[in-house]
Protein backbone atom coordinates (compact mmCIF):
# COMPACT_ATOMS: atom_id res chain seq x y z
CA UNK A 1 0.00 0.00 0.00
CA UNK A 2 1.04 3.71 -0.95
CA UNK A 3 1.75 5.38 2.34
CA UNK A 4 0.72 9.01 2.63
CA UNK A 5 2.75 11.72 4.80
CA UNK A 6 0.54 13.01 7.11
CA UNK A 7 1.28 16.46 5.76
CA UNK A 8 0.31 15.39 1.99
CA UNK A 9 -3.69 14.23 3.41
CA UNK A 10 -5.84 17.34 3.55
CA UNK A 11 -8.57 17.18 6.06
CA UNK A 12 -12.21 17.18 4.44
CA UNK A 13 -13.14 20.14 5.57
CA UNK A 14 -10.49 22.04 4.58
CA UNK A 15 -10.38 20.16 1.11
CA UNK A 16 -13.62 21.10 0.56
CA UNK A 17 -13.03 24.73 1.51
CA UNK A 18 -10.34 25.03 -1.52
CA UNK A 19 -12.61 23.61 -3.78
CA UNK A 20 -15.11 26.54 -3.33
CA UNK A 21 -11.62 29.16 -2.58
CA UNK A 22 -10.20 27.80 -5.94
CA UNK A 23 -13.73 28.35 -7.66
CA UNK A 24 -14.00 31.57 -6.61
CA UNK A 25 -10.63 32.43 -7.13
CA UNK A 26 -11.38 32.14 -10.64
CA UNK A 27 -14.30 34.25 -10.51
CA UNK A 28 -12.79 36.86 -8.76
CA UNK A 29 -9.55 37.09 -11.98
CA UNK A 30 -12.25 37.17 -14.65
CA UNK A 31 -14.53 39.57 -13.01
CA UNK A 32 -11.69 41.58 -12.66
CA UNK A 33 -10.23 41.23 -16.30
CA UNK A 34 -13.64 41.64 -17.51
CA UNK A 35 -14.65 44.78 -15.43
CA UNK A 36 -11.12 46.52 -16.96
CA UNK A 37 -12.14 46.10 -20.27
CA UNK A 38 -14.37 49.42 -20.52
CA UNK A 39 -11.05 51.27 -19.06
CA UNK A 40 -9.43 51.12 -22.80
CA UNK A 41 -11.40 53.75 -23.82
CA UNK A 42 -11.84 55.77 -21.08
CA UNK A 43 -10.16 59.59 -22.15
CA UNK A 44 -8.39 61.50 -19.74
CA UNK A 45 -8.82 65.12 -18.68
CA UNK A 46 -5.70 66.87 -19.59
CA UNK A 47 -7.03 70.08 -18.92
CA UNK A 48 -5.25 72.61 -16.87
CA UNK A 49 -7.75 72.55 -13.50
CA UNK A 50 -6.08 72.85 -10.65
CA UNK A 51 -5.40 69.75 -8.26
CA UNK A 52 -7.35 70.20 -4.62
CA UNK A 53 -6.14 71.93 -1.88
CA UNK A 54 -6.33 69.01 0.09
CA UNK A 55 -4.06 66.77 -2.67
CA UNK A 56 -1.66 69.06 -2.93
CA UNK A 57 -0.96 69.54 0.97
CA UNK A 58 -1.16 65.73 1.96
CA UNK A 59 0.62 64.16 -0.95
CA UNK A 60 4.17 65.03 -0.78
CA UNK A 61 7.66 64.14 -1.72
CA UNK A 62 9.60 66.02 1.24
CA UNK A 63 12.27 62.88 2.46
CA UNK A 64 13.14 65.53 5.31
CA UNK A 65 10.12 64.42 7.02
CA UNK A 66 9.94 60.70 5.68
CA UNK A 67 10.00 58.52 2.28
CA UNK A 68 5.82 58.24 2.62
CA UNK A 69 3.86 60.50 0.81
CA UNK A 70 1.84 61.68 3.66
CA UNK A 71 4.31 61.65 6.13
CA UNK A 72 5.16 65.15 5.80
CA UNK A 73 1.66 66.28 6.42
CA UNK A 74 1.49 64.57 9.47
CA UNK A 75 5.44 65.29 10.51
CA UNK A 76 6.27 68.93 9.66
CA UNK A 77 3.06 70.56 11.60
CA UNK A 78 5.48 71.56 14.40
CA UNK A 79 8.19 72.76 12.17
CA UNK A 80 9.30 75.91 13.20
CA UNK A 81 10.08 78.83 10.22
CA UNK A 82 10.66 81.59 12.47
CA UNK A 83 13.10 82.96 12.82
CA UNK A 84 14.40 82.10 9.40
CA UNK A 85 16.68 83.77 6.89
CA UNK A 86 18.64 83.21 3.38
CA UNK A 87 21.85 83.32 2.87
CA UNK A 88 23.20 84.66 -0.87
CA UNK A 89 26.89 84.02 -1.00
CA UNK A 90 29.86 82.61 -3.08
CA UNK A 91 30.85 84.23 -6.59
CA UNK A 92 29.35 87.61 -5.23
CA UNK A 93 30.70 90.98 -4.34
CA UNK A 94 29.69 90.76 -1.10
CA UNK A 95 27.61 88.05 0.56
CA UNK A 96 24.21 88.68 1.94
CA UNK A 97 21.90 87.73 4.39
CA UNK A 98 18.15 88.17 4.04
CA UNK A 99 15.57 88.08 7.13
CA UNK A 100 12.58 85.67 5.60
CA UNK A 101 10.22 88.84 6.55
CA UNK A 102 12.20 91.20 4.18
CA UNK A 103 12.00 88.60 0.94
CA UNK A 104 8.45 87.66 1.83
CA UNK A 105 7.27 91.28 1.63
CA UNK A 106 8.67 91.31 -2.50
CA UNK A 107 5.55 91.10 -4.34
CA UNK A 108 4.07 87.38 -4.84
CA UNK A 109 1.88 87.02 -8.19
CA UNK A 110 -0.11 83.72 -8.47
CA UNK A 111 1.82 81.30 -11.07
CA UNK A 112 -0.69 78.33 -11.99
CA UNK A 113 1.80 75.74 -12.37
CA UNK A 114 2.14 72.15 -13.67
CA UNK A 115 4.34 69.85 -11.13
CA UNK A 116 5.45 66.77 -12.99
CA UNK A 117 7.20 64.43 -10.54
CA UNK A 118 9.60 61.87 -12.06
CA UNK A 119 7.80 59.13 -10.30
CA UNK A 120 5.27 59.82 -13.49
CA UNK A 121 2.66 61.75 -11.98
CA UNK A 122 1.62 65.24 -11.80
CA UNK A 123 -0.54 68.18 -10.41
CA UNK A 124 -1.57 71.55 -11.44
CA UNK A 125 -0.68 74.12 -8.61
CA UNK A 126 -1.50 77.37 -7.76
CA UNK A 127 1.58 78.53 -6.63
CA UNK A 128 2.40 82.29 -4.90
CA UNK A 129 5.89 83.62 -6.13
CA UNK A 130 7.59 85.53 -8.07
CA UNK A 131 10.93 85.18 -9.92
CA UNK A 132 14.16 83.99 -8.09
CA UNK A 133 16.16 87.08 -10.68
CA UNK A 134 14.59 89.61 -8.63
CA UNK A 135 15.90 87.93 -5.39
CA UNK A 136 19.72 87.24 -7.54
CA UNK A 137 19.79 90.69 -8.39
CA UNK A 138 20.14 91.73 -4.73
CA UNK A 139 23.46 91.06 -4.86
CA UNK A 140 26.25 91.56 -7.61
CA UNK A 141 27.19 88.37 -9.26
CA UNK A 142 30.70 87.74 -10.32
CA UNK A 143 30.71 86.79 -13.89
CA UNK A 144 32.67 83.52 -12.53
CA UNK A 145 29.62 82.64 -11.26
CA UNK A 146 28.29 80.15 -14.23
CA UNK A 147 25.63 77.76 -11.60
CA UNK A 148 23.54 78.41 -8.13
CA UNK A 149 23.43 75.67 -5.13
CA UNK A 150 20.09 75.91 -3.62
CA UNK A 151 20.46 74.14 -0.13
CA UNK A 152 17.63 72.88 2.53
CA UNK A 153 17.87 73.36 5.97
CA UNK A 154 19.59 71.07 8.33
CA UNK A 155 17.43 70.53 11.33
CA UNK A 156 17.49 66.36 12.40
CA UNK A 157 15.88 67.13 15.52
CA UNK A 158 12.90 68.60 14.10
CA UNK A 159 13.00 66.76 10.31
CA UNK A 160 12.64 63.09 11.45
CA UNK A 161 13.85 62.34 7.93
CA UNK A 162 17.10 63.83 8.24
CA UNK A 163 18.02 61.15 10.89
CA UNK A 164 17.98 58.68 7.95
CA UNK A 165 20.57 58.23 5.15
CA UNK A 166 17.94 58.21 2.50
CA UNK A 167 19.79 60.90 0.70
CA UNK A 168 23.64 63.07 2.06
CA UNK A 169 21.90 65.85 3.59
CA UNK A 170 21.09 68.68 3.66
CA UNK A 171 19.76 68.53 0.64
CA UNK A 172 21.59 70.25 -2.44
CA UNK A 173 20.17 71.16 -5.71
CA UNK A 174 20.95 73.21 -8.72
CA UNK A 175 20.84 75.21 -11.64
CA UNK A 176 22.89 76.50 -14.53
CA UNK A 177 22.61 80.62 -13.89
CA UNK A 178 20.46 81.13 -16.88
CA UNK A 179 17.98 78.25 -15.85
CA UNK A 180 18.20 80.30 -12.34
CA UNK A 181 17.59 83.86 -14.43
CA UNK A 182 14.82 82.56 -16.98
CA UNK A 183 11.60 84.45 -15.44
CA UNK A 184 9.77 80.88 -14.52
CA UNK A 185 11.65 80.24 -12.23
CA UNK A 186 10.01 80.92 -9.37
CA UNK A 187 10.63 81.63 -5.73
CA UNK A 188 7.54 79.86 -3.88
CA UNK A 189 6.19 82.04 -0.98
CA UNK A 190 2.60 80.54 -1.15
CA UNK A 191 -0.35 78.20 -2.48
CA UNK A 192 -4.31 78.75 -3.19
CA UNK A 193 -3.62 82.64 -2.15
CA UNK A 194 -1.81 81.27 1.75
CA UNK A 195 1.26 81.18 2.87
CA UNK A 196 3.00 78.13 2.35
CA UNK A 197 2.36 75.39 4.24
CA UNK A 198 5.11 73.02 5.98
CA UNK A 199 4.72 69.96 4.38
CA UNK A 200 5.40 71.87 0.97
CA UNK A 201 8.65 73.65 1.74
CA UNK A 202 7.63 76.37 3.72
CA UNK A 203 8.72 79.38 4.68
CA UNK A 204 10.55 79.55 1.02
CA UNK A 205 10.82 77.32 -1.86
CA UNK A 206 11.85 77.19 -5.41
CA UNK A 207 9.78 76.30 -8.08
CA UNK A 208 11.35 75.41 -11.78
CA UNK A 209 8.20 73.81 -13.95
CA UNK A 210 9.92 72.68 -16.80
CA UNK A 211 11.88 69.81 -15.10
CA UNK A 212 11.20 67.15 -12.29
CA UNK A 213 9.71 68.35 -9.16
CA UNK A 214 12.84 66.65 -7.08
CA UNK A 215 14.75 69.48 -8.65
CA UNK A 216 12.66 72.37 -6.76
CA UNK A 217 14.60 72.81 -3.45
CA UNK A 218 12.67 72.95 -0.41
CA UNK A 219 12.90 75.25 2.90
CA UNK A 220 16.09 77.27 1.76
CA UNK A 221 18.29 78.81 3.96
CA UNK A 222 21.17 78.87 1.12
CA UNK A 223 22.25 80.19 -2.32
CA UNK A 224 25.51 79.75 -3.61
CA UNK A 225 26.89 81.07 -6.41
CA UNK A 226 29.65 79.06 -8.04
CA UNK A 227 32.06 78.11 -10.65
CA UNK A 228 31.43 74.41 -11.19
CA UNK A 229 28.36 72.29 -11.21
CA UNK A 230 27.20 71.63 -7.85
CA UNK A 231 26.74 68.05 -6.47
CA UNK A 232 22.92 67.93 -6.43
CA UNK A 233 21.19 65.22 -4.04
CA UNK A 234 19.72 62.94 -6.36
CA UNK A 235 22.50 62.45 -8.70
CA UNK A 236 24.95 62.21 -5.81
CA UNK A 237 22.87 59.36 -5.06
CA UNK A 238 22.52 57.33 -8.31
CA UNK A 239 23.72 59.24 -11.09
CA UNK A 240 22.41 57.07 -13.80
CA UNK A 241 19.07 57.45 -12.59
CA UNK A 242 19.03 61.09 -12.40
CA UNK A 243 21.02 63.55 -14.30
CA UNK A 244 21.88 67.63 -13.25
CA UNK A 245 19.25 68.51 -15.79
CA UNK A 246 16.51 66.31 -14.82
CA UNK A 247 14.12 68.29 -17.68
CA UNK A 248 10.92 67.22 -18.07
CA UNK A 249 11.54 64.89 -21.81
CA UNK A 250 8.95 61.84 -22.20
CA UNK A 251 11.45 60.38 -24.20
CA UNK A 252 14.31 60.00 -22.12
CA UNK A 253 13.30 57.04 -19.82
CA UNK A 254 13.89 56.71 -16.25
CA UNK A 255 15.46 53.08 -15.51
CA UNK A 256 12.68 52.42 -12.91
CA UNK A 257 9.45 54.65 -14.73
CA UNK A 258 8.93 54.98 -18.36
CA UNK A 259 8.70 59.18 -18.78
CA UNK A 260 5.94 58.72 -21.95
CA UNK A 261 3.09 58.97 -19.98
CA UNK A 262 1.84 60.69 -16.52
CA UNK A 263 -1.20 59.77 -13.94
CA UNK A 264 -3.15 62.73 -13.16
CA UNK A 265 -3.49 63.14 -9.04
CA UNK A 266 -6.59 63.63 -7.36
CA UNK A 267 -8.06 62.00 -11.20
CA UNK A 268 -10.82 58.97 -10.71
CA UNK A 269 -9.27 55.14 -10.69
CA UNK A 270 -11.00 55.30 -13.97
CA UNK A 271 -9.09 57.83 -15.53
CA UNK A 272 -6.29 56.49 -17.79
CA UNK A 273 -2.35 58.43 -17.90
CA UNK A 274 -1.53 61.15 -20.26
CA UNK A 275 1.24 61.83 -22.61
CA UNK A 276 4.12 63.76 -20.91
CA UNK A 277 5.08 66.57 -22.79
CA UNK A 278 8.33 67.99 -23.40
CA UNK A 279 9.91 70.56 -20.46
CA UNK A 280 6.37 69.66 -19.38
CA UNK A 281 4.71 71.65 -21.91
CA UNK A 282 6.57 75.13 -21.51
CA UNK A 283 8.76 74.02 -24.49
CA UNK A 284 7.91 77.33 -26.08
CA UNK A 285 9.67 79.31 -22.75
CA UNK A 286 12.64 77.50 -22.58
CA UNK A 287 13.41 75.49 -25.05
CA UNK A 288 16.46 78.07 -26.04
CA UNK A 289 18.36 77.42 -23.18
CA UNK A 290 19.67 74.15 -24.44
CA UNK A 291 20.19 75.04 -27.93
CA UNK A 292 22.82 72.33 -29.39
CA UNK A 293 22.63 70.38 -26.04
CA UNK A 294 21.92 66.73 -26.67
CA UNK A 295 19.03 66.07 -24.42
CA UNK A 296 19.48 62.41 -24.16
CA UNK A 297 23.02 62.66 -22.74
CA UNK A 298 22.42 65.90 -20.61
CA UNK A 299 19.35 63.90 -19.22
CA UNK B 1 -9.25 36.50 6.99
CA UNK B 2 -7.34 35.94 3.87
CA UNK B 3 -9.56 38.19 1.94
CA UNK B 4 -8.95 40.80 4.45
CA UNK B 5 -6.68 42.83 1.63
CA UNK B 6 -9.87 42.50 -0.87
CA UNK B 7 -12.21 44.34 1.80
CA UNK B 8 -9.88 47.18 2.75
CA UNK B 9 -10.04 47.53 -1.04
CA UNK B 10 -13.58 47.56 -1.41
CA UNK B 11 -14.10 49.86 1.40
CA UNK B 12 -11.31 52.30 0.28
CA UNK B 13 -13.23 52.22 -3.39
CA UNK B 14 -16.77 52.85 -1.89
CA UNK B 15 -15.68 55.33 0.31
CA UNK B 16 -13.23 56.92 -1.83
CA UNK B 17 -10.69 56.71 0.64
CA UNK B 18 -8.02 55.61 -1.99
CA UNK B 19 -6.14 58.80 -1.27
CA UNK B 20 -5.09 60.60 -4.27
CA UNK B 21 -3.07 58.24 -6.47
CA UNK B 22 -5.59 55.54 -6.36
CA UNK B 23 -4.18 53.40 -9.00
CA UNK B 24 -0.78 53.55 -7.56
CA UNK B 25 -2.44 52.64 -3.78
CA UNK B 26 -4.64 49.88 -5.27
CA UNK B 27 -1.60 48.68 -7.44
CA UNK B 28 0.94 48.85 -3.83
CA UNK B 29 -1.78 47.40 -1.82
CA UNK B 30 -2.18 43.49 -3.55
CA UNK B 31 1.86 44.01 -4.07
CA UNK B 32 2.68 44.46 -0.36
CA UNK B 33 0.03 41.49 0.34
CA UNK B 34 1.42 39.33 -2.22
CA UNK B 35 5.13 39.33 -0.21
CA UNK B 36 3.03 38.86 3.15
CA UNK B 37 1.59 35.88 2.42
CA UNK B 38 4.61 34.19 0.40
CA UNK B 39 6.48 35.09 3.82
CA UNK B 40 3.05 33.37 5.80
CA UNK B 41 3.33 30.22 3.19
CA UNK B 42 7.49 30.28 4.04
CA UNK B 43 6.85 30.36 7.42
CA UNK B 44 4.49 26.97 8.01
CA UNK B 45 7.53 24.48 7.99
CA UNK B 46 9.17 26.57 10.54
CA UNK B 47 6.39 27.04 12.72
CA UNK B 48 5.62 22.93 12.19
CA UNK B 49 9.02 22.48 13.65
CA UNK B 50 9.17 25.37 16.36
CA UNK B 51 5.55 23.91 18.11
CA UNK B 52 6.10 20.00 17.03
CA UNK B 53 2.47 20.27 15.55
CA UNK B 54 1.39 19.31 12.08
CA UNK B 55 -1.76 21.61 12.25
CA UNK B 56 0.41 24.62 10.14
CA UNK B 57 0.95 22.73 7.41
CA UNK B 58 -2.81 22.39 6.51
CA UNK B 59 -2.52 25.90 5.59
CA UNK B 60 0.08 25.72 3.61
CA UNK B 61 -1.36 25.45 0.09
CA UNK B 62 -4.07 27.63 1.33
CA UNK B 63 -1.73 30.68 1.98
CA UNK B 64 0.56 29.32 -1.16
CA UNK B 65 -2.85 29.83 -3.58
CA UNK B 66 -3.40 33.11 -1.73
CA UNK B 67 0.30 34.47 -2.77
CA UNK B 68 -0.68 33.76 -6.74
CA UNK B 69 -3.83 34.76 -6.21
CA UNK B 70 -2.97 38.50 -4.88
CA UNK B 71 0.13 38.29 -7.38
CA UNK B 72 -2.35 38.00 -10.32
CA UNK B 73 -4.39 41.48 -8.74
CA UNK B 74 -1.20 43.00 -8.51
CA UNK B 75 0.30 42.25 -12.02
CA UNK B 76 -3.88 42.63 -13.67
CA UNK B 77 -4.21 46.11 -11.93
CA UNK B 78 -0.67 47.03 -13.51
CA UNK B 79 -1.56 45.69 -16.71
CA UNK B 80 -5.13 46.47 -16.96
CA UNK B 81 -5.78 49.64 -14.64
CA UNK B 82 -2.90 51.61 -14.58
CA UNK B 83 -1.70 51.00 -18.80
CA UNK B 84 -4.86 49.96 -19.98
CA UNK B 85 -3.29 46.63 -21.14
CA UNK B 86 -1.45 49.17 -23.96
CA UNK B 87 1.01 46.05 -24.20
CA UNK B 88 3.91 47.72 -26.92
CA UNK B 89 4.29 50.11 -23.21
CA UNK B 90 3.92 47.18 -21.04
CA UNK B 91 6.60 44.38 -23.04
CA UNK B 92 8.90 47.35 -22.88
CA UNK B 93 8.76 47.90 -19.20
CA UNK B 94 9.21 44.36 -18.81
CA UNK B 95 12.38 44.20 -20.96
CA UNK B 96 13.95 47.68 -19.77
CA UNK B 97 12.91 47.86 -16.02
CA UNK B 98 15.06 45.56 -14.09
CA UNK B 99 12.46 45.90 -11.23
CA UNK B 100 9.57 44.50 -13.86
CA UNK B 101 11.36 42.14 -15.67
CA UNK B 102 11.77 39.95 -11.78
CA UNK B 103 8.16 40.92 -10.56
CA UNK B 104 6.91 39.34 -14.13
CA UNK B 105 9.30 35.98 -13.79
CA UNK B 106 8.48 35.85 -9.85
CA UNK B 107 4.23 35.42 -10.97
CA UNK B 108 5.13 33.62 -14.26
CA UNK B 109 7.17 30.81 -11.84
CA UNK B 110 4.02 30.92 -9.71
CA UNK B 111 2.28 29.38 -12.51
CA UNK B 112 3.23 26.45 -12.27
CA UNK B 113 2.91 25.98 -8.43
CA UNK B 114 -0.78 26.54 -8.84
CA UNK B 115 -1.78 24.14 -11.34
CA UNK B 116 0.11 21.66 -9.43
CA UNK B 117 -1.05 22.18 -6.03
CA UNK B 118 -4.02 19.39 -6.12
CA UNK B 119 -3.77 16.80 -4.36
CA UNK B 120 -3.81 15.27 -8.12
CA UNK B 121 -0.56 16.46 -8.97
CA UNK B 122 1.17 15.54 -6.07
CA UNK B 123 0.63 11.80 -6.30
CA UNK B 124 1.06 12.12 -10.12
CA UNK B 125 4.39 14.06 -9.59
CA UNK B 126 5.82 12.26 -7.18
CA UNK B 127 9.48 13.22 -5.89
CA UNK B 128 9.57 15.84 -8.77
CA UNK B 129 6.64 17.49 -6.96
CA UNK B 130 8.61 18.10 -4.18
CA UNK B 131 11.04 19.85 -6.60
CA UNK B 132 8.83 21.75 -8.57
CA UNK B 133 8.03 23.60 -5.30
CA UNK B 134 10.61 24.51 -4.28
CA UNK B 135 10.77 27.55 -7.10
CA UNK B 136 9.10 29.05 -3.89
CA UNK B 137 12.21 30.39 -2.85
CA UNK B 138 13.73 31.17 -5.73
CA UNK B 139 9.98 33.55 -6.31
CA UNK B 140 10.36 35.03 -2.89
CA UNK B 141 13.78 36.26 -3.61
CA UNK B 142 12.52 37.64 -6.87
CA UNK B 143 9.63 39.01 -4.73
CA UNK B 144 11.24 41.11 -2.29
CA UNK B 145 14.06 42.27 -4.71
CA UNK B 146 11.52 43.35 -6.59
CA UNK B 147 10.22 45.82 -4.16
CA UNK B 148 13.94 46.60 -3.33
CA UNK B 149 14.52 47.50 -6.51
CA UNK B 150 11.41 49.74 -7.25
CA UNK B 151 12.54 52.12 -4.06
CA UNK B 152 14.17 55.32 -4.95
CA UNK B 153 16.44 54.70 -2.07
CA UNK B 154 17.06 52.96 1.21
CA UNK B 155 13.45 52.36 1.94
CA UNK B 156 11.96 50.81 5.51
CA UNK B 157 9.49 48.12 4.43
CA UNK B 158 11.10 46.39 1.38
CA UNK B 159 14.07 46.25 3.95
CA UNK B 160 11.96 44.97 6.74
CA UNK B 161 10.65 42.03 4.12
CA UNK B 162 13.81 40.93 3.39
CA UNK B 163 15.17 40.82 6.90
CA UNK B 164 12.21 38.61 7.66
CA UNK B 165 13.06 36.33 4.21
CA UNK B 166 16.62 36.17 5.83
CA UNK B 167 15.37 34.38 8.86
CA UNK B 168 12.93 32.25 7.53
CA UNK B 169 15.51 30.91 4.89
CA UNK B 170 18.16 30.89 8.47
CA UNK B 171 15.66 28.05 10.04
CA UNK B 172 15.75 25.79 7.41
CA UNK B 173 19.37 25.98 6.69
CA UNK B 174 20.15 25.33 10.70
CA UNK B 175 17.47 22.06 10.46
CA UNK B 176 19.11 20.48 7.71
CA UNK B 177 22.17 20.61 9.47
CA UNK B 178 20.42 19.64 12.76
CA UNK B 179 18.81 16.76 10.91
CA UNK B 180 22.78 15.43 9.73
CA UNK B 181 24.17 15.44 13.06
Amino acid sequence: MKKFKHSEITPEKIYNKRRSFIRSMGYGLGTIALSSVPLINAKANNSNEPTSYEDITTYNNYYEFGTGKSDPHRRAKNFTTKPWSVKIEGEVEKSLELPIEEILAIKSEERILKLRCVEGWSMVIPWLGFSLSELLNKVQIKSTAKFVEFETVYNPEKMIGQRYPTLNWPYIEGLRIDEAMHPLTTVVTGLYGKPLPNQNGAPLRLFIPWKYGFKSAKSIVKIRLTKNMPNTAWKNASPREYGFYSNVNPEVDHPRWSQATERVIGESILAPRIKTLMFNGYGDEVAHLYTGMDLKKNY
Amino acid sequence: MSLWPIYIITYQIFYNKLGPEPVDRIINHFGEWTLIFVLLTLSMTPLKKITNSLEWIKFRRMLGLFTFFYASIHMLSYVGLDYRFDFETLINDVLKKKFIFIGFSAWLLLIPLAITSSDKMVKILKKNWKKLHRLVYIISIFGVLHFIWLSKTIFFKPLIFLIILIILFLFRINFKKFNLS
